[in-house]
C-alpha cells in the first residue's frame, strides 16, 4: 500500500464523544461510528510522524517569521448596524438574540 | 487560437478591447451565454448577478470611451471561488452553514480587481465546502463536473474556478490553495494554476481555512494571464498582518525579460510508487524539453516527503477547528430552529450546518490540540514542517525550480473515491509547498490517452514568482496544450 497505509479501526485513547462534545457538535450515533472508523485509519496513518527524529528542531508556526506587526490606534469606519446585523439569524432592537442564557 | 470570445486570453481580448474592436459590454455577453448553454452541466457556478456584471462591463466601457482605462483587466470577466467576499453578493463557501450569507464588504483582492484593475467580478464559483477536499463533491449543493469529461470531477478545492475558466464560462479566475486547492484542480481541467508565495496576496476576506497555508492565486489559459492577474492582486495590505511587505514587480515585463537557462531539480520521491504512469510519461516528455534547452537537469531528494500528508493534515485540521469555532449560529450563518439553550445552539446548529468532511476535520483538529495530545501532534508536526521547509531550502542552493508531476493521477469518476484516506493521496506532490510556504504553479503538459489534462508542477522560490513564470512560460510557448479546449 502506498506510504504503509493500511485500514486500522480505533486510534489509541480516541474518544469520539469527548472530541464531539469539545468540538461543539452534535454528532448521531451513526455519525460517531463512521467517523471513528475514519479518523482512526487517520490517526493511525499519522503515527508514522512518531519515527521522525525531531531533536533539537526548532517549530515553525508560520513559513516566515512574522514580527509582530503594529497598527497606528486610529479609528476607522466600521459597518453600519444594519450591514452587521444583515445576516443575524434572529434580532430585535438593534441587538442579536438569543435564548435566555441566565435564569 | 480558437475564435470564441469565451475562449480567449487576457492579453488578447485586452488588445481588442484597447483597439475599440469589442466592448466589455459585448465580451460580458458572450460570457454570459456560454454559461448559461454550459453551467447546466458543469456545474461550477453557485450563483452569478448578470445585471451587476453587465452594469460593471458597462462602467468599464463609459472609462474607456473617456481614456481612463485602467490596464489589462479593465473590462476582463474573472470568476471568483465562493470562499471570496465580494460586497452584496452571497458567501457560503459551499456550505449549508452560510446558504444565506451575504458578504458585507469586500475581500481585498475582490477591492483590488474591482478598484484599481477594473475588472469586471463575475459569479461565486462552486468548491469543496470551506474548501476542505480534492475533488468538488464536499460541496453542500452539488458537484462539479470535469469539463473535459462530465463523469468526472475537476479536482478540489478550487474546482468550480478550474471548471469555469476549462469551459469558457470566466476568462480568469481566483481560487484559494491551502493543500494545492488551485493546482490540482488546474492539473485536472487543463488550466494555468498559481499559488503564490505565502504572504503576496491579502487573505483579508478570504473565508480561512489554515491560515498559515491558505493562499489565494489565479487560474488562467496562460502563464502571461496568470502573470496579469497576480501584478493585480499581489501587495501589503494592512488589514493582513501576515501580508508581506515589498513593491510588487511588474510580473508581465519580468516574465518576458527572464531568459534560461535554468537549473531544474527533480526531486525523486515526487516519482515514486503510486504515479499513474501516462502521468509520469508526460511530466518526463516535459523535463526532456527543459534538458534539450540547455538546462541543468539536478536529481534532489526531499528526505521528509513521506511525512508531508501527515504533517499537513495536523497543522491544517488544527487550524481549521480553531477557525471554525465562529461558526455557532449566534451571530450570523444557520441557526438550529430545535435548539434550547446557548450550548444547544452551538452544538445543533454546527451539526446541521457543517456537512461530513467538515465535520471530520474539525474533529480531528479538535483531537490534536486538545489536552494530553498537543505535543505529541501539533508541537511534532510544526517541528517536522521545519525539516519539510529545509528540505526545499537545501536544494534551491543547487537549483532555481524544481519540476514535478501536479497530481499523481489524473481526473477520477465522481464518487470514485469514497474513504477519506484515499482522496487525502490525492495531494501528495502540492501539500509540501503550502508547508514550506513556497510560490508553485501547474501548467498543461499533455493529455492521457482517453482525452484527460495533465499538469507539470513547477515549484519556485520565495518570492520569485518571475522566475518561476518565465520557466512555464518558456515550456508552454513550445507546446500547444493550452490552446485546446474541451468539447461542451
Amino acid at each position: 500500500m502506498l506510504w504503509g497505509l493500511s485500514a486500522m479501526s480505533q486510534a489509541p485513547d480516541f474518544n469520539i464523544d469527548y472530541v464531539a462534545n469539545l468540538s461543539r457538535l452534535a454528532l448521531t450515533p451513526e455519525e460517531k461510528e463512521k467517523f471513528s472508523q475514519q479518523l482512526g485509519d487517520v490517526l493511525h496513518h499519522i503515527e508514522q510522524l512518531t519515527k521522525v527524529d525531531v531533536t533539537g528542531v526548532e517549530p515553525t508556526a508560520h513559513a516566515f517569521p512574522v514580527e509582530n506587526v503594529w497598527a497606528e490606534d486610529v479609528a476607522r469606519p466600521g459597518l453600519s448596524v444594519a450591514d452587521a446585523l444583515r445576516n443575524a439569524p434572529a434580532q430585535r432592537e438593534n441587538m442579536i438574540s438569543v435564548p435566555k442564557v441566565v435564569e | 487560437m480558437s475564435s470564441e470570445l469565451f475562449y480567449q486570453t487576457i492579453s488578447s481580448l485586452a488588445a481588442q478591447l484597447a483597439a475599440k474592436k469589442l466592448t466589455a459590454v459585448e465580451l460580458m455577453q458572450a460570457v454570459i451565454a456560454r454559461t448559461k448553454a454550459v453551467d447546466g452541466r458543469v456545474q461550477a457556478f453557485n450563483s452569478y448577478d448578470e445585471a451587476d456584471a453587465l452594469a460593471q462591463a458597462a462602467a468599464s466601457d463609459t472609462r474607456r470611451a473617456a481614456g481612463q482605462a485602467r490596464g489589462p483587466l479593465d473590462g476582463i470577466p474573472i470568476g471568483l471561488k465562493d470562499v471570496i467576499a465580494v460586497a452584496g453578493q452571497p458567501l457560503t463557501a459551499s456550505s449549508k452553514m452560510l446558504a444565506n450569507f451575504v458578504s458585507p464588504y469586500d475581500a481585498t483582492v475582490t477591492r483590488k480587481l474591482k478598484e484599481q484593475a477594473g475588472a469586471v467580478v463575475w459569479g461565486r464559483l462552486n468548491c469543496d465546502e470551506f474548501a476542505m477536499g480534492s475533488s468538488n463533491e464536499n460541496s453542500a449543493f452539488r458537484p462539479v463536473s470535469n469539463p473535459w469529461d462530465l463523469t468526472r470531477v475537476p479536482g478540489g478545492s478550487s474546482g468550480g474556478s478550474a471548471a469555469a475558466l476549462a469551459a469558457g464560462a470566466a476568462i480568469a479566475t481566483l481560487g484559494s490553495d491551502t493543500g494545492g486547492s488551485i493546482r490540482q484542480p488546474a492539473a485536472l481541467c487543463g488550466t494555468v494554476g498559481l499559488k503564490p508565495t505565502y504572504g503576496l496576496i491579502s487573505r483579508y476576506g478570504l473565508i480561512a481555512f489554515a491560515s498559515s497555508l491558505d493562499q489565494i492565486g489565479p487560474f488562467a489559459r496562460t502563464v502571461e494571464d496568470a502573470a496579469i492577474v497576480l501584478g493585480a492582486i499581489a501587495g501589503h495590505d494592512p488589514l493582513d498582518s501576515t501580508s508581506f511587505n515589498a513593491p510588487v514587480p511588474d510580473y508581465r515585463s519580468d516574465l518576458a525579460a527572464k531568459k534560461g537557462p535554468w537549473k531544474l531539480g527533480i526531486p525523486k520521491e515526487y516519482f515514486a510508487e503510486g504515479l499513474d504512469p501516462e502521468v509520469g510519461a508526460a511530466v518526463e516528455a516535459a523535463i526532456a524539453y527543459y534538458k534539450k534547452q540547455g538546462c541543468e537537469i539536478k536529481e534532489v531528494s526531499l528526505t521528509n516527503t513521506q511525512s508531508c500528508l501527515d504533517t499537513y493534515y495536523i497543522i491544517a485540521t488544527a487550524e481549521a477547528s480553531s477557525n471554525l469555532a465562529r461558526y455557532d449560529g449566534i451571530r450570523y450563518g444557520h441557526r438550529s430552529k430545535s435548539a434550547t439553550d446557548a450550548i444547544d445552539i452551538y452544538a445543533k446548529s454546527r451539526a446541521e450546518g457543517f456537512g461530513a468532511e467538515v465535520k471530520r476535520r474539525i474533529i480531528l483538529g479538535t483531537y490534536v490540540l486538545s489536552s494530553g495530545y498537543y505535543d505529541a501532534y501539533y508541537l511534532r508536526a510544526q517541528k517536522v514542517r521545519t525539516l519539510i521547509r529545509q528540505d526545499f531550502l537545501n536544494a534551491y542552493k543547487e537549483v532555481d525550480a524544481l519540476l514535478t508531476p501536479t497530481s499523481p493521477i489524473p481526473a477520477f469518476k465522481i464518487g470514485e473515491k469514497s474513504d477519506p484516506l484515499a482522496l487525502y493521496l490525492c495531494d501528495i506532490y502540492t501539500i509540501g509547498v503550502n508547508l514550506a510556504g513556497l510560490p508553485a504553479m501547474s501548467v498543461p503538459c499533455g493529455f492521457t490517452k482517453s482525452g484527460l489534462p495533465i499538469g507539470l508542477q513547477l515549484i519556485g522560490q520565495p518570492f520569485q514568482e518571475a522566475n518561476l513564470m518565465a520557466i512555464a512560460r518558456s515550456y508552454e510557448q513550445a507546446h500547444d496544450w493550452h490552446s485546446k479546449h474541451p468539447v461542451l
